[in-house]
């Protein structure tokens, strides 16, 4: 039948333009390319909710949804001069490959970064990889089979979420207080993994000013982490993208210092000191497990960039890499003070959020009774975003959480970000008060306290126990 | 050759499905040997329609603004012949409870339903009246944002106390919602192109509990089985529906209709028509018209013929 046939009836029944004689067909188009994808494909999720953060890249939108340093501050003639630079001095190796494993000249800057964190080690055991992200790709790629066991904590990085499940693996989430992952329940876990002769292939941990908690490992739980993995020994992965944007206490060893590089594999990343523009990354650990990282890395992408690498290491000859770091940390201290001030001021107090003492992100939870994914659609047409809690798990939980970003926008744009998001959660409360008769927690709070975190917070992040397990890997998330 | 301007995009949360259904649609405008100016809805829709003085506008938006009416009346305004429903059949398609009720007038099976804005919650105490809905429509119910496409925001209550966390999230998307008992069992579309019944799909999500956003746009998520396997007088009685809710919302150039077989009872019910239908890859429509040997160029072509002021 063809469009011309529009004239088929069916006598007494519907206008009709019935099907072609033949063979029931599924849509052949779509067939065609679903029929060749991989099963691993099947946990790619995409998700509304993706489709909805594309929204907040509107430029009339007050983003607090990124992870974006600020990059506005580095100046520009500084960036000129430098690449100018680079790009006489070495013309040739900018534009060509480079060894898989990355520059000499740049693993130096590295060491001399991990260095500024207390940590000491050999340029020549560097992997650089193309950004943070592409560590925590090799680490799968080395480790993961379908099926195999990745613990994280909950909540957790959401990017890392698409890297385990493009991998198929059964993530378990262990949850976190204002000291970091709850090691107790940690060893529960691997108890019981254990009766069930299971063994998780790696623990996944952001032990610094975690991204999405803003929260920070105390040491007792990072030396009783360290005794954790050496006794069974498990693999960690250490994800320290913010460990030198600290605004107040004292820094903390990392696990990979700690522990002595034989269970714990480190990520570095020059995104969040420097820029994310330059895709650096790094990776060092247990010699054979980044000498199967780095083959994985020449399949994914022979070498990172030869011209950012060598940006980068004349940026670090200059000598003001320091300085820059720190003046970060003055914006980033301000700015994560005045969003700590807007909350107190703006969000009632049936809602709580961490206090970082560094980094970029505050988690935020909300009444139960409010799905942050919803919150979402009410607050783009206020014009301001974030992240929604679910993002951080694969479980299902975080749905009354969302992802406070305070390093990417100005203080102005913050308080007023913060100021409509209040705004939208007020209504949904007095909504919810009057759906059930209940007028809880309308009034505002009695006394902003600036700065404080509340000292009732011990179970600051607010979650519900982790639902029961599911047994397929990668199980689509509730 | 006609000049063709595609809109899509917009400010609607349903964004980026306009924006892959508007790519398609442009690549076959192009290959129809059309003069196609793509348009990103925005503060200078009316500017860049002057400007590039369309003879056509092909409407490619879903959601608030391309498909309630807002652009077609601009279009009105400027007297640019635009593809597919005319304002009123588009604001009565894009709320869901002004569709339902049309339907209810005019005899057509749709699930029972209560619908409240937010002031009958704040000013009218709807929410006593929350025990009796419940008892009347019985659990699960669906709880729907009145004016939301692709499934957002819907949510279904297994309980008495899940019902004012669906409602507080439904309102997150518009100040109407309804509450409807949940019929459980196929998910079928019939689309309509030109007052014509084209062949059932039927959308069969492979691991998600329900047809929901993400099942509906990601490819390999959803079996679709167009024509449906239905016996005849099934496939005849939706198509049937189909074209009375077609005639009951007053559409013009295509629409689409989805409707659900009742495992139980084995009846049809029309859950709503959609005005601007999704042309993705994974859209029904297309799927739909390709069943019936109408190829997707063929499909722009004739939808383009029936642009109208």
């Amino acid at each position: 039948m063809t469009i011309d046939d529009r004239d088929a009836r069916i006598p007494g029944g519907p206008r009709s333009m019935t099907s072609a004689p033949g063979p029931r067909q599924t849509s052949r188009d779509l067939e065609r390319y679903a029929g060749l994808f991989a099963a691993r494909t099947k946990v790619m999720k995409s998700s509304a909710m993706r489709d909805l953060m594309a929204l907040t890249e509107r430029g009339d939108i007050i983003s607090l949804a990124g992870g974006l340093p600020d990059t506005s501050s580095f100046p520009a003639a500084s960036f000129a001069a430098i690449m100018g630079d680079v790009a006489v001095d070495s013309t040739a190796r900018c534009l060509q490959y480079g060894p898989t494993e990355g520059l000499a000249v740049l693993k130096s800057c590295i060491a001399e970064v991990m260095a500024e964190e207390g940590t000491t080690v050999d340029p020549d055991d560097v992997l650089v990889t193309t950004g943070g992200q592409q560590v925590i790709d090799l680490v799968c790629k080395t480790l993961i089979d379908p099926g195999d066991i990745i613990i994280a904590e909950a909540p957790t990085y959401p990017g890392a979420v698409p890297t385990f499940c493009s991998y198929q693996a059964d993530v378990i989430q262990i949850g976190l207080d204002e000291d970091g992952m709850r090691i107790g329940e940690l060893e529960q876990t691997l108890d019981r993994l254990d009766r069930d002769g299971r063994r998780p292939k790696f623990i996944y941990t952001v032990p610094t000013f975690q991204n999405p908690g803003g929260t920070t490992m105390s040491l007792p739980r990072r030396r009783r982490l360290v005794e954790v993995v050496r006794e069974r020994e498990l693999l960690v992965l250490e994800d320290n993208p913010y460990g030198l944007l600290r605004y107040e206490g004292e820094p903390l060893p990392t696990l990979y210092a700690l522990e002595g590089g034989d269970f714990v594999i480190y990520l570095g990343t020059f995104s969040k000191i420097l820029s994310p523009g330059v895709r650096l990354g790094w990776s060092i650990g247990p010699r054979p497990v980044l000498e199967k990282m780095n083959i994985g890395k020449q399949a994914s992408d022979l070498c990172s960039s030869s011209l950012t690498q060598l940006f980068v290491a004349a940026y670090f000859d200059s000598g003001r890499w320091q300085d820059y770091v720190h003046s970060l940390k003055e914006i980033y201290r301000r700015r994560r003070d005045v969003m700590l001030d807007a909350l107190a001021e703006c969000l009632g107090p049936e809602s709580r959020w961490t206090h970082p003492q560094g980094g970029l992100f505050i988690w935020v939870t909300l009444p139960d009774y409010i799905d942050t994914t919803d919150l979402l659609a009410l607050a783009l047409d206020e014009h301001v975003a974030f992240v929604p809690g679910r993002a951080a798990f694969l479980d299902g939980r975080g749905a009354s959480s969302m992802r406070l970003n305070f390093s990417g926008v100005g203080e102005a744009d913050i308080r007023e970000g913060v100021r409509r998001i209040g705004e939208v959660v007020r209504e949904q409360v007095e909504l919810y008060g009057t759906l059930t008769g209940t007028h809880e927690a309308v009034e505002a709070p009695a006394e902003p306290a600036p700065g404080e975190p509340d000292a009732e917070l011990a179970d600051v992040l607010h979650l519900p126990p982790a639902p029961e397990r599911r047994a397929p890997p990668g199980a689509r998330e509730g | 050759m006609t000049r063709v301007a595609v809109l899509k995009g917009g400010r609607s949360l349903e964004r980026q499905v306009s924006l892959k259904s508007g790519a398609r649609v442009q690549d076959a405008l192009h290959r129809l040997g059309h003069d196609v100016v793509a348009i990103d809805v925005g503060h200078d829709l009316v500017r860049r329609l002057l400007e590039s003085a369309p003879d056509v506008a092909f409407v490619a938006l879903h959601g608030r603004d391309g498909e309630d009416g807002t652009v077609q009346e601009l279009l009105e305004a400027l007297g640019i012949p635009y593809t597919g429903s005319g304002v009123s059949a588009c604001i009565r398609c894009a709320d869901k409870v002004i569709a339902k009720n049309h339907m209810l007038d005019a005899g057509i099976p749709t699930p029972e339903f209560f619908a409240f804005n937010e002031t009958a919650f704040k000013e009218l105490g709807a929410a006593d009246a929350l025990p009796a809905i419940e008892e009347r429509l019985g659990f699960p119910i669906v709880v729907k944002p009145a004016g939301q496409g692709s499934a957002l925001g819907i949510k279904f209550a297994d309980a008495s106390k899940d019902v004012p966390g669906a409602l507080v999230a439904a309102f997150s998307y518009g100040d109407k919602v309804l509450l409807e008992r949940l019929v459980r069992g196929r998910d079928l579309a019939v689309s309509v192109l030109d007052g014509e019944v084209l062949p059932v799909v039927e959308a069969m999500p492979t691991d998600e509990e329900f047809y929901d956003f993400e099942a509906r746009y990601e490819i390999g998520r959803t079996q679709f089985v167009c024509p449906a396997e239905l016996p005849d007088e099934v496939t005849a009685r939706a198509q049937e529906l189909a074209l009375q809710v077609w005639d009951v919302l007053g559409c013009r150039g295509f629409a689409r209709v989805d409707l659900m077989l009742c495992t139980q009872s084995n009846e049809l019910t029309v859950l709503e028509a959609n005005a601007i239908p999704g042309m993705t890859e994974t859209s029904l429509l297309p799927m739909s018209a390709d069943a019936a040997g109408i190829g997707f160029d063929a499909l722009i072509e004739r939808i383009v013929e029936l642009a109208r002021l």
